[in-house]
């Protein structure tokens, strides 16, 4: 039997167990088919390139026909929360900036915001930091979509919906890496404002990078939205209803395609979102397709936002006035990028004791939280992502759980690809978007 | 009379003793927390009770009320009796935190998913948090639960003790729950009884011990930066 694939066969505990190497999927299922075993499964991944990230997805099949579909997770998990125990609060913004990467802003606002709930502070938060990251977090939402559709189309054959996304999503990385300093695990955003101030040039920066993206914008729709190969490979794709959403936690774009105008910045205001004028994308058909659709009106909804985000932006502090909670560090590019800024070292080193004093006790001992738990919930790109904080009244956290919609949504996985084609897998973990950063924490 | 007798107004004498409501899990000591060192604040000796949000009085406020009200009815309509079900309720930084008995759980999150007045469909998952200190009640379990009919979210919390960490399964009412509590029975040895397939899904599958446990090391080793010697992040000098 000489074929361009290899199959290997070892007996194991479980059965007789094929390694394949290599060929199309109609050989390699006929070839296992033919060793006389009515039950083949096939582990895709964590290797594998359309699995974003780490992902294994154990699929029992029969032809093509997918029976049985089951995750395995696990692969990326790096002890976040626990971490995070045993540092201050402040450093925890280090910290769930890693977690989902694609949503690093997300992840840092939604601690902070349950940290400020904690402390009480959420009201004095200024005007200027909640505008910067409602502003940063739109251009997150851009990105993250961005990928999703980049990697989305890649996988499904179409490199140039690849190539156009990535060149997009580098506008607003490279709007990251003047605001931040980095191009993703910002640390941006920390409890009681912003580790900075916006760089001079950057809201001009940010005005171009609209400016182009919003040009892009209608490049998707003429390359994807009509294109007929892609809705053959989408439409209908895997189909998840709203009963099947909310008995599984869905929420985000996939919620939203079955048709419910659920958006917790529409229905849980946070950081002003109820004073910005914008529309919840939705749709109606269940499937991947609409869910593609959603994630590009969100991103022409998110320019919307951020343009009023920079008529909203007036001069003030970016972070609260509490001196016992307020960062002391003062931050500068320098030549290996970001990092304490010299002058700031200077100043408090050589001529003030007390300056010195209090920037070395917040820096090495950090602020107090007081006793309690708290909840704080953002809309991310991907969904609700919450954030359950403990304070046992110490210097660091006592106990922080992330309520990742990745993690959430991968569980529709099985619902919406058992019965389907092999092939329709990958399009409907596209369609999901998990991001393993964010599921495995 | 008494009163006159033991010269303690009658007004107080009705309320015996107004128990603090408080919740306390720890101690905490010294000035500064510092526990790897000699304090040489002079105030060492100092010992305060780490104490939790204690149970709320009505009115709780905000649609708080509302929703305790319609589950203590519809708690009442399936024979159950409230002070049973709900050990207490917590109102803190615009929060309600209903504290459920593990063994009405089941009964009280069906009844909140499937009243048409409280209809709290999404629940956004359990989190675990083990309270070494807090004993009998050591292994906490917190629900958050979300109605898009009504826009309201609330929490309710569960309590096992390490002796038996068992609290019923809510997969049957939330299939989405699923997963997390397989993650928190990964990371606090927290069994969810009636779960379907309760095995580890973050750790391998033949791991020892549960990590986020608050007696499971951090673990680490000694980094060099810059020259000196850093400890792994748990030996390091803190202030807790």
């Amino acid at each position: 039997m000489s074929t361009e694939y290899e199959v290997g066969a070892r007996e194991t505990t479980e059965g007789r167990v094929f390694t394949v190497t290599g060929g199309d999927w109609g050989d390699v299922v006929e070839a296992a088919a033919r060793a006389d075993d009515e039950r083949i499964i096939v582990n895709m991944g964590p290797q594998h390139p359309s699995t974003h990230g780490v992902l294994r997805l154990i699929l029992e099949i029969d032809g093509e026909t997918v029976t049985e579909a089951r995750c395995g997770i696990g692969y990326l998990h790096t002890g976040i929360e626990k971490n995070m125990e045993f540092r201050t609060w402040v450093q925890g913004t280090t910290f769930v900036t890693r977690m989902d990467y694609l949503t690093p802003l997300y992840n840092e606002t939604a601690y902070c915001l349950a940290v400020e709930k904690l402390l009480g502070i959420t009201q004095d938060v200024p005007e200027r930091a909640t505008v910067i990251r409602v502003l940063m977090m739109e251009l997150n939402r851009i990105s993250s979509h961005l990928v999703a559709l980049a990697t989305g189309g890649m996988e499904i054959g179409s490199t140039t919906l690849m190539i156009y996304g990535f060149r997009d999503r580098e506008v607003v990385l490279d709007i990251f890496e003047l605001v931040t300093g980095l191009r993703m695990n910002h640390a941006y955003v920390r409890p009681g404002g912003l580790a900075q101030d916006l760089p001079p040039g950057a809201v001009d920066q940010i005005r171009e990078g609209v400016k182009l993206l919003r040009s892009r914008m209608h490049e998707y729709d003429k390359l994807a939205t009509d294109n007929p190969v892609f809705k053959a490979r989408l439409v209908d794709v895997g189909h998840l209803d709203l009963a099947g959403c909310l008995a599984l936690g869905a929420t985000g774009p996939i919620l939203r395609s079955t048709g419910l105008p659920h958006d917790l910045r529409k229905t849980d205001p946070y950081c002003g979102y109820e004073n910005y004028d914008f529309e919840v994308a939705v749709a109606d058909t269940c499937d991947s397709y609409g869910r593609f659709l959603i994630r590009l009106e969100e991103m022409k909804q998110s320019l919307r936002i951020v343009e009023q985000c920079l008529d909203r932006l007036k001069p003030g502090p970016v972070m609260v006035a509490d001196k016992k909670i307020a960062w002391p560090a003062q931050l500068a590019v320098g030549p290996d990028g970001m990092g304490n800024s010299l002058d700031h070292i200077r100043k408090i080193m050589g001529t003030s004791m007390e300056a010195l004093i209090h920037h070395f006790k917040l820096v090495t001992e950090g602020f107090r939280v007081p006793v309690g738990q708290a909840y704080a919930a953002v809309e991310s790109p991907k969904g609700e992502l919450g954030v359950h904080v403990v304070s046992d009244g110490g210097t660091r956290p006592y106990r922080v759980h992330f309520r990742d919609p990745s993690f959430t949504n991968l569980q529709t996985m099985a619902a919406m690809c058992e019965g389907g084609q092999v092939a329709d897998v990958i399009v409907a973990v596209a369609g999901i978007d998990p991001v393993m950063g964010g599921v495995d924490r | 009379m008494s009163d006159e007798t033991s010269g303690v107004p009658a007004s107080r004498k009705e309320q015996p003793h107004r128990e603090i409501p408080v919740e306390v899990v720890g101690r905490r000591q010294g000035m500064f927390g510092s526990q790897d060192s000699g304090d040489t604040s002079g105030f060492g000796g100092l010992t305060a009770p780490i104490a939790l949000p204690g149970a709320s009085s009505r009115p709780y406020g905000g649609y708080f009320d509302e929703v305790a009200d319609e589950l203590e009815g519809a708690l009442e309509e399936q024979g159950l009796v409230v002070t049973d079900v709900i050990e207490k309720t917590v109102v803190d930084r615009g929060e309600a935190t209903f504290h459920i008995a593990r063994e009405h759980l089941l009964a009280t999150v069906r009844t909140l998913r499937d009243d048409p007045a409280l209809r709290f469909e999404l629940c956004l998952g359990v989190s675990g948090v083990h309270y070494p200190h807090d004993k009998g009640r050591e292994l906490h379990a917190v629900y958050h639960l979300r109605s898009i009919t009504h826009n309201r979210l609330i929490r309710l919390e569960v309590t096992a003790p390490d002796a038996d960490p068992t609290v019923p399964s809510v997969v049957s009412v939330y299939p989405t729950n699923d997963w997390h509590e397989r993650e928190t029975y990964d990371f606090f040895g927290l069994v969810f009884e009636g779960h379907p397939g309760l095995t580890r899904i973050m750790m391998p599958d033949d791991w020892l011990g549960h990590p986020q446990r608050k007696d499971y090391p951090l673990g680490g080793i000694p980094v060099e930066y810059k020259g000196a010697q850093i400890p792994a992040p748990d030996q390091r000098r803190s202030y807790t």
